[in-house]
């Protein structure tokens, strides 16, 4: 697991872009909801990245060409992406946010 | 409604094709595009395409199963050359029509050119008789533009300092080109981001060791090289500057040619109202050809914006629904992004509030009468989106 920040420095609605430790840049987020997720931080589109998208529920909206993608399973909800991005672990312990990077292929 | 003809297959004409499936149409449906390629992104043609960072499968904006789902007629490589609005049909090249029930145009826009300079009849790639000179568009022409420039290290001078011109600019030295760029207007990018802001993003050609030439227009090309090929541009004040390749971006045309005479109101553009509606109920227009409620849009989201609320419309026959969002766009050049969205008018002052201009790192609001009406980014992507959103929040609900 890789520490990505203390937890209050990630407050609810706000996302972290992780690059130190990860094969690929990550996008992790804090929903308005109190849930962690991680995925890619690269839309599966075009070069944007989705760390800098904005935040509804548990749904990101690249900030280029406006797709939207599925915290929880990575899914593009409409054009124009049509890939999926990798979910990653996230969880937190002692006042940490942790992240598990997934090798798996994406959903 | 049993039919329904798309003229146009790029991003605003494919996108209403889906909106139309989506919102149940389950008639005939038929898709016209001149182009012989399936549709495609533009915005990356003068960016990564030009570079070599993505190729032409990249640019896809359908797949196979996409294009199945849709269960449309193509006629791609087909222009449209009227509209028969009495008759109910669309016009095509070879002596040949489609009757329809409804029409979306979709034709987008044609590069301006220089007076005198030929409009280039898709070139064969790499083809040594190419003259070097070059507009962007289409897949076509980028796939031109990218072969002349692996010829090797080459003089480029771009026509034209907009968006299109400095991407163009922006990836020319990074593929190690000479390149300078002749812009008309004191300063480019004025009447989009105001002098101030305006002088920043000119600011980002020097940085990168490309030359700005402004305040001058083009006297003519010198094509005395080999095979008629380009080896100079002539300025307005006398200067000339050698060049191997030029790139002329200095704005586009709405295609509305095929529609004189046809009834529907044109004037620079498609004249429709904020339904994408024309003067006839089973005419809707959309994307860079549309002139919707008195204001034409180049850009990428409005084209999408305008499917969805055009394919309402048509299908009710009716303006029901209005295409009222937030103008957004966004440029990336120097490896860095501009983004800008809302309508400012040209009094409406920036206001840096985070990062600065130096850095070239910076979000500024537009602000008239102690509002903000726009918001421009350089490199600050997550600001922005919030600040973009509180416009789009402040703006009067879309009554339908």
């Amino acid at each position: 697991m890789i520490t990505v920040c203390r937890i209050e420095d990630l407050p609810p609605g706000e996302s972290i872009r992780v690059t130190d430790g990860v094969p690929a840049p990550v996008a992790v987020f804090h929903t308005e909801e109190g849930e962690f997720y991680a995925i890619d931080d690269t839309c599966t589109h075009q070069d944007a990245s989705l760390s800098d998208g904005w935040l509804e529920g548990c749904f990101v909206e690249c900030p280029l060409h406006t797709a939207f993608f599925d915290l929880r399973d990575g899914r593009p909800t409409c054009p124009p992406a049509k890939y999926p991005v990798r979910t990653h672990q996230v969880s937190v312990q002692d006042g940490y946010v942790l992240l598990g990077v997934a090798v798996a292929e994406p959903a | 409604m049993r039919s329904i003809t798309v003229v146009g297959a790029s991003l605003a004409g494919l996108y209403t094709a889906r909106a139309l499936r989506t919102q149940g149409f389950d008639g005939r449906l038929v898709i016209v595009g001149d182009e012989n390629h399936q549709p495609y992104d533009r915005p990356p043609l003068s960016k990564d395409f030009l570079t070599g960072a993505a190729d032409q499968g990249q640019l896809a904006l359908t797949d196979t199963d996409e294009t199945a789902e849709l269960y449309a007629e193509w006629y791609l490589g087909t222009s449209a050359t009227g509209l028969d609005t009495a008759g109910g049909a669309v016009l095509l090249d070879g002596d040949r029509s489609l009757d329809t029930d409804a029409v979306v145009i979709a034709t987008g826009a044609s590069p301006r050119l220089l007076p005198g300079q030929e409009p280039v009849e898709s070139a064969e790639p790499a083809d040594p008789a190419g003259t070097g000179v070059h507009t962007l568009r289409t897949l076509d022409d980028a796939q031109a533009l990218r072969d002349d420039l692996a010829r090797g290290p080459a003089q480029v001078v771009v026509i034209g300092g907009g968006f299109i011109g400095s991407e163009v600019a922006s990836s020319c030295s990074v593929l190690g080109h000479d390149v300078t760029v002749v812009e008309a207007a004191p300063l480019p990018l004025v009447p989009q981001l105001g002098e101030e802001m305006a002088r920043v993003c000119a600011g980002l050609h020097a940085d990168h060791g490309v030359t700005l030439v402004t305040g001058t227009g083009v006297a003519g090309l010198q094509c005395g090289g080999r095979e008629g090929r380009v080896t100079g541009v002539e300025l307005s004040d006398g200067r000339l500057l050698p060049a191997d390749v030029v790139v002329v971006g200095i704005g586009v045309r709405p295609n509305t040619g095929w529609l004189e005479g046809s009834g529907v109101p044109l004037d620079d553009g498609v004249l429709c109202d904020a339904g994408c509606v024309t003067a006839l109920p089973n005419v809707v227009a959309v994307g860079d050809v549309a002139r919707v409620d008195g204001s034409r849009s180049e850009h990428w989201t409005s084209a999408t914006e305008q499917a969805t609320v055009a394919a309402q419309n048509i299908l009710a026959g009716s303006t029901v629904a209005r295409h009222g969002s937030l103008p957004y766009f966004w440029s990336d050049q120097y490896g860095v992004r501009i983004q800008f969205a809302g309508r400012r008018l040209p009094t409406d002052t920036p206001r840096i509030v985070e990062g600065s201009a130096e850095d070239r790192s910076f979000l500024a609001c537009y602000d008239r009468d102690g509002e903000t009406t726009a918001v421009i980014a350089v490199n600050r992507p997550r600001p922005f989106m919030r600040k973009r959103r509180e416009l789009m929040r402040a703006m009067q609900p879309v009554t339908t």
